[in-house]
């Protein structure tokens, strides 16, 4: 199946998005596929809501463009294409949790079935429980619910677990991930690196309003921080070493030798075909590490820096 | 226009599941006049203030005694409550749209099909219904407290003056999407409930305005009560309408009617 007709789920251009004095998107351009699951990493002030929001048509892009599927946002939301889960999305307090669902639902003109979609989220069991009396955990669960009525191609969450604790985060995390089983594509904003790290295949990393990184999770692990390539090597010649292309720096410690890389590949290559080099080990350094470099205000801005292997 | 058009692939196409009317349905005008009945406050000010003031003052024996148009002064109060009650209640239904911009609902409800001129259909639709249930409410107690016997026949006038004080009471749903638009609060109705007290005294609605002072008078007759109230006790009274209270209840609905959508327009561009 050739890869260039179908349409994506996502395609930003040259999105830019202005409050008043403050540029909080930059020039954003991006596509993603259907099927996947793409993490918008950043620090608060990063862009990611601002970005959402014009995915999702609930403000308009100071310049560039949006489609959805190849539609206007508006469009893609009405004929229940895309849905949302957001942070500032407010629910009635004095409805009950299946009110809400059924009042939703009877917006929408092909519905999944109310009990179903509760079911998913897992909130059957509080399904008379009035919105007000929910705790912000099982809230959010029916922001999810609601989010599945339409049963849309592409979900949004806009940092889906803030203010859960670590037991409400995994078992929402359970349910989201038993759905995009179903190949549904998903997009969700965190700040929370591991979120990124175990539920993303793709991480866009965004700093100032700009894409920093994109690519898997090791991906960008590796841009920021390289990876260390480890071995066992008896006698080894550190000056020789440091010449392999791709390599930063050497360490020797008796039999073993360490070296930073930025191509990891080819230091590994070269310790495996020209040396006696056994017991080789490549270990990337923990995503939290890629996040600090590409994202604090040490590191460039400006320019967008594309790991290898990603379109 | 997108790639779409030259997909080779065999991709049904989805049905289209686009609604943008399905917001005004049972489902939803059931749940938020629930909504309404659960709100203790709305309830009160609605339903029960109304009946309660036409018990206390429409109720004297003296006032039956006293022949007042086609009927008498007891019913007199009885159409002056129910149109209290009518537009407490309708701009209390209006007034929804406040809480529900301050709770962030407006914005959940931007990422369904419903449209914004459904969602304002559906306050206005809701804010009715709950005016239809004041005026039922204080027009059964007007007959289960004997007031009907004084119509002397006349039942199109019991309709007429029901049927009048419901519609008239639109004007006051509008002014409730108004000030719900102007302020997004969680408390809008406290606010609400003066006014409406003030806006009732300078209609006349309380107190007969031909005994206040001409000054008031004057500025009496400007204000958005005055000219309902004028014409919902019209049939009872008989004799003619003036031409100016119809002026004054469709100027005052076309100005709060203004208002709100001016307000709601901003309010979309906005976020």
């Amino acid at each position: 199946m050739s890869e260039m007709s179908v349409t994506n789920a996502i395609e930003l251009a040259g999105l830019h998005k202005n409050f008043k004095e403050v540029r909080a998107v930059r020039g954003m351009t991006l596509s993603i596929a259907p099927g996947e699951i793409v993490a918008l990493l950043g620090p608060n002030g990063a862009g990611k809501t601002t970005t959402i929001d014009m995915i999702l048509g609930l403000s308009q892009p100071s310049s560039g463009s949006v489609s959805v599927y190849g539609m206007q946002p508006r469009q893609a939301i009405d004929s229940g294409r895309v849905s949302a889960v957001l942070q500032t999305g407010g629910l009635l307090k004095d409805l009950t949790i299946e009110e809400t669902a059924r009042y939703t639902a009877s917006l929408f003109a092909q519905p999944r079935p109310v009990e179903e979609v509760l079911k998913r989220a897992g909130i059957s069991g509080i399904a008379d429980r009035r919105v007000g009396k929910a705790s912000g955990g099982e809230q959010q669960r029916l922001r999810f619910a609601m989010a599945l009525l339409p049963d849309p191609d592409l979900l949004i969450l806009d940092e889906p677990t803030t203010g859960m604790d670590v037991e409400g985060r995994r078992a929402f995390w359970a349910s989201i991930r038993q759905d995009a089983d179903r190949g549904r594509t998903v997009l969700f904003a965190t700040h929370y690196l591991e979120e990124a790290d175990s539920y993303a295949g793709r991480i866009i990393l965004l700093r100032h309003g700009l894409v920093v990184a994109d690519g898997t999770s090791s991906e960008v692990k590796a841009l920021a921080a390289g990876r260390t390539v480890r071995a066992t090597l008896p006698n080894a010649d550190e000056a020789e070493l440091a010449r392999i292309p791709g390599a930063e720096s050497v360490e020797v410690r008796g039999d073993t030798v360490l070296i930073h890389a930025s191509d990891s590949d080819s230091v590994a290559k070269y310790l495996l075909t020209r040396t006696s080099a056994t017991n080789l080990e490549i270990t990337a350094r923990a995503l939290e590490d890629a996040f600090i470099a590409l994202t604090s205000d040490a590191a460039p801005a400006g320019e967008t820096a594309n790991a290898g292997g990603v379109q | 226009m997108t790639a779409q058009s030259v997909q080779p692939a065999p991709v049904q196409p989805p049905p289209p599941r686009s609604a943008p009317w399905r917001g005004i349905n049972p489902t939803v005008l059931r749940l938020e006049i629930r909504r309404l009945l659960r709100n203790r406050r709305t309830v009160i000010f609605a339903l029960i203030v109304p009946v309660v003031l036409f018990l206390f003052v429409g109720t004297n024996k003296a006032y039956a005694r006293l022949p007042d148009g086609h009927g008498n002064v007891s019913l007199f109060l009885l159409v002056s409550m129910a149109l209290y009650g009518a537009a407490l209640a309708t701009t209390a239904g209006g007034a929804m749209v406040s809480l529900e911009r301050a709770q962030g609902w407006s914005r959940q409800l931007r990422l369904t099909p419903l449209g914004p001129v459904s969602y304002i259909l559906i306050k206005t639709i809701t804010a009715m219904i709950l005016g239809l249930s004041s005026v039922i409410a204080v027009f059964v107690i007007g007959r289960l407290t004997g007031v009907p016997e004084a119509y002397h026949g006349y039942t199109y006038l019991w309709f007429a003056s029901a049927a009048s004080v419901w519609v008239g009471s639109l004007v006051f749903a509008a002014l409730g999407l108004f000030i719900g638009y102007l302020l997004p609060s969680e408390n809008v109705m406290q606010f609400l409930g003066l006014v409406m007290a003030a806006l009732s005294f300078a209609g006349g609605l309380f107190f007969p305005l031909n005994r206040a002072a001409s000054v008031l008078q004057d500025i009496a007759k400007w204000t958005p009560m005055y000219g309902l109230n004028q014409l919902v006790h019209a049939p009872l009274l008989g004799g003619t309408i003036d031409i100016m209270w119809v002026v004054n209840a469709v100027a005052w609905f076309g100005i709060f009617t203004a208002g709100a959508v001016y307000l709601f327009r901003r309010d979309t561009a906005r976020v």
